[in-house]
């Protein structure tokens, strides 16, 4: 009695979900998502490691590399508020599950050798 | 009569969350209950110890992700307190602003439940679709979904421009609306009422003693209200608590109910008083001393006890989350209740047992 | 305006001796306060249990220092909702209440296996 008018309603609107992954929302602006550096800016400073809450970043100075583990990033955007050089953002949506289990520890992006 | 020993949890359809209540019937009368909690124990306190007190905003965060942005903006707030930083006027009217969205959609979730746990299956699909505008409204301006990590010791991270603001407005009249005709459904409904009224009453003197908190609180008639203390912009703001006199499950939904048109009025408000200015200052020096600090959660009233010795790391971090003190009235609630009646009384309180064991 | 970030000062907290907790708390609930929580720190050899109350929104403390492996009287008597957080503290910090109608014997969060009160920084051994 009450729904009738709801019921109608979502009868002849269209799905209020999508069919997920052919049909995918475009992300909003700003949208904190999977973290990436740009290693030609590093510095090495190793601030982002320092505040990270996770603790899911690495950084090697000496040979001069840099790592996240993005399986225990939580997203909160912290490290690329600290950056000094603003090399980090977020970029997109969060990272995609992977089916395998060992993906998660060789997943670790590690990127070294940028030109002094 | 015999009496029977029932284990009623930690998974159960009705909950969302491992609680474990040990239940004495008696002819299908509740006779006793005893709780054991432990079952997502994490001692989120404990590493208070091993990082830093910046960084902890985003562990105390992770308490709970329903009301994320208030166990963040109370942790915060208590920080503040010890170090004596005055938030800027934008950042108090922001976070009031996400603080009430998180209550808007704290309270959506909890319909939606509710509905399903009487089997109501297709309204508690209605109220989650209500509910995905407020979490798009939340990821739009924050940058995350759920755990909306704006806070930070002196402010906030983020602002909110114009454009923007007209979008929020627009869709919490479209909240407002579709919430409103939602409305009838279930408090009109003979089932519903069958069920929820005069069930599970707890009276304003017990729930007085035994510290009930939030909504559970207010159903009984008790106008306790943290926002009232006036911390954020609340002080500039016009509203009262939402109060009820029966104490008894429907009391409790109506509260929550009428609690989410409040709670968009309370954003309406905070926009068209919403200064300009600067998001954040920059705090100095380190935390010292003792504060107990508190804000009203979409569940109730959070208090946080901090320690600070002048060092980077907090001495001590004790979180009283809501759930932990709906804990003791519930078990009041359901001796002599019926057993089929449990589920729905667990679910009044608005249990979040990650809260409640950290 | 009520505080909402309240810095406990002398003024709002009252330092009792490990023996009057039940007076002191049964003159505050005579007085209409509503018990919120109690929380606890370890102070190395002792370990303070502060006993937080409301009323019109006005917190007031209770300071109570207990030595470890001493024993403390249970509000619970007084306040009954007290049961719950007395034993969250008992299996936390090792302090043990006198009088508990409840007692988890250390096991509301954690199993049988945790030996050690786990937020001491001086664990104390279960028995």
């Amino acid at each position: 009695m009450f729904m009738t008018k709801t019921v109608l309603k979502n009868l002849l609107t269209k799905y209020a979900t999508r069919l997920y992954p052919f049909q995918t929302r475009e992300t909003f602006k700003d949208v904190k998502g999977e973290l990436k550096i740009e290693i030609d800016k590093c510095v090495f400073c190793g601030v982002c490691k320092m505040r990270c809450p996770s603790q899911c970043i690495g950084v090697d100075k000496k040979g001069r590399s840099w790592e996240v583990d993005p399986f225990a990033c939580v997203y909160c955007g912290i490290c690329v508020d600290a950056c000094p050089v603003k090399c980090l953002y977020q970029e997109g949506m969060y990272k995609a599950p992977v089916a395998e289990k060992h993906m998660v520890f060789h997943a670790q992006e590690e990127k070294a050798d940028a030109p002094t | 009569m015999t009496r029977t020993v029932l284990p009623f949890g930690p998974q159960h359809p009705v909950l969302p969350e491992p609680l474990h209540l040990t239940l004495t019937i008696e002819d299908e009368i509740v006779k006793e209950a005893i709780p054991k909690l432990g079952y997502v124990h994490r001692g989120l306190e404990k590493l208070a110890e091993i990082r830093d007190h910046t960084q902890m905003i985003q562990i105390v965060e992770r308490v709970c992700g329903i009301c994320s942005t208030l166990h963040a903006m109370c942790y915060c707030q208590g920080i503040e307190a010890l170090m004596n930083v005055e938030v800027p006027s934008r950042a108090k009217y922001l976070r009031v602003v996400w603080a009430e969205m998180h209550r808007i959609h704290s309270h959506l979730l909890w319909l939606g439940l509710f509905a399903d746990a009487f089997g109501f299956e297709s309204l508690f699909m209605q109220f989650w679709r209500i509910r995905e505008r407020i979490m798009d409204l939340q990821e739009a301006t924050s940058g995350n979904r759920v755990i909306v990590s704006v806070n930070v010791v002196g402010g906030v991270k983020r602002d909110i421009n114009k454009e923007t603001e007209k979008w929020i407005l627009e869709t919490l009249d479209k909240v407002a609306r579709e919430v409103n005709q939602l409305k009838t459904t279930i408090l009109d409904d003979f089932t519903v009422k069958q069920r929820t009224v005069g069930i599970g009453i707890l009276s304003k003197e017990k729930a007085y003693e035994l510290g009930a908190a939030g909504p559970t609180l207010r159903a009984s008639g008790i106008a306790q209200d943290m926002r009232q203390t006036g911390y954020a912009a609340y002080p500039e703001l016009d509203f009262s608590p939402v109060i009820e006199t029966n104490g008894d499950s429907y009391a409790r939904t109506v509260c929550r109910f009428n609690e989410i048109f409040q709670a968009i009025d309370l954003i309406r408000q905070a926009f068209a008083k919403m200064p300009e200015g600067e998001l954040a200052v920059k705090p100095k020096g380190l935390p010292k001393g003792e504060v107990v600090s508190r804000v009203e959660q979409p569940r109730g009233e959070v208090l946080y006890y901090l320690k600070a010795d002048g060092t980077k790391f907090l001495d001590r971090l004790r979180i009283r989350t809501p759930t932990f003190a709906n804990i003791p009235p519930l078990l009041d609630m359901l001796p002599g209740c019926d057993l089929a009646d449990v589920p729905i009384l667990i679910l009044t309180i608005d249990p979040c047992i990650s809260c409640t064991e950290r | 305006m009520k505080d909402s970030a309240l810095v406990i000062t002398e003024e709002n907290t009252a330092e009792i001796p490990l023996d009057e907790v039940i007076t002191q708390s049964r003159i505050l609930k005579d007085e209409g306060f509503r018990f919120i929580t109690m929380s606890s720190a370890d102070l190395g050899e002792s370990v303070c249990v502060l006993y937080h109350m409301d009323k019109d929104l006005q917190v007031r403390n209770l300071r109570v220092t207990v030595p470890k492996g001493k024993k403390i009287a249970s509000i619970a008597s007084v306040y009954s909702c007290a049961f719950l957080v007395e034993n969250e503290i008992k299996e936390h910090f090792g302090v043990d209440f006198d009088g508990l109608p409840l007692d988890f014997q250390g096991m509301l969060y954690n199993d049988e296996e945790v030996q050690k009160t786990p937020f001491c920084k001086i664990g104390i051994k279960r028995v």
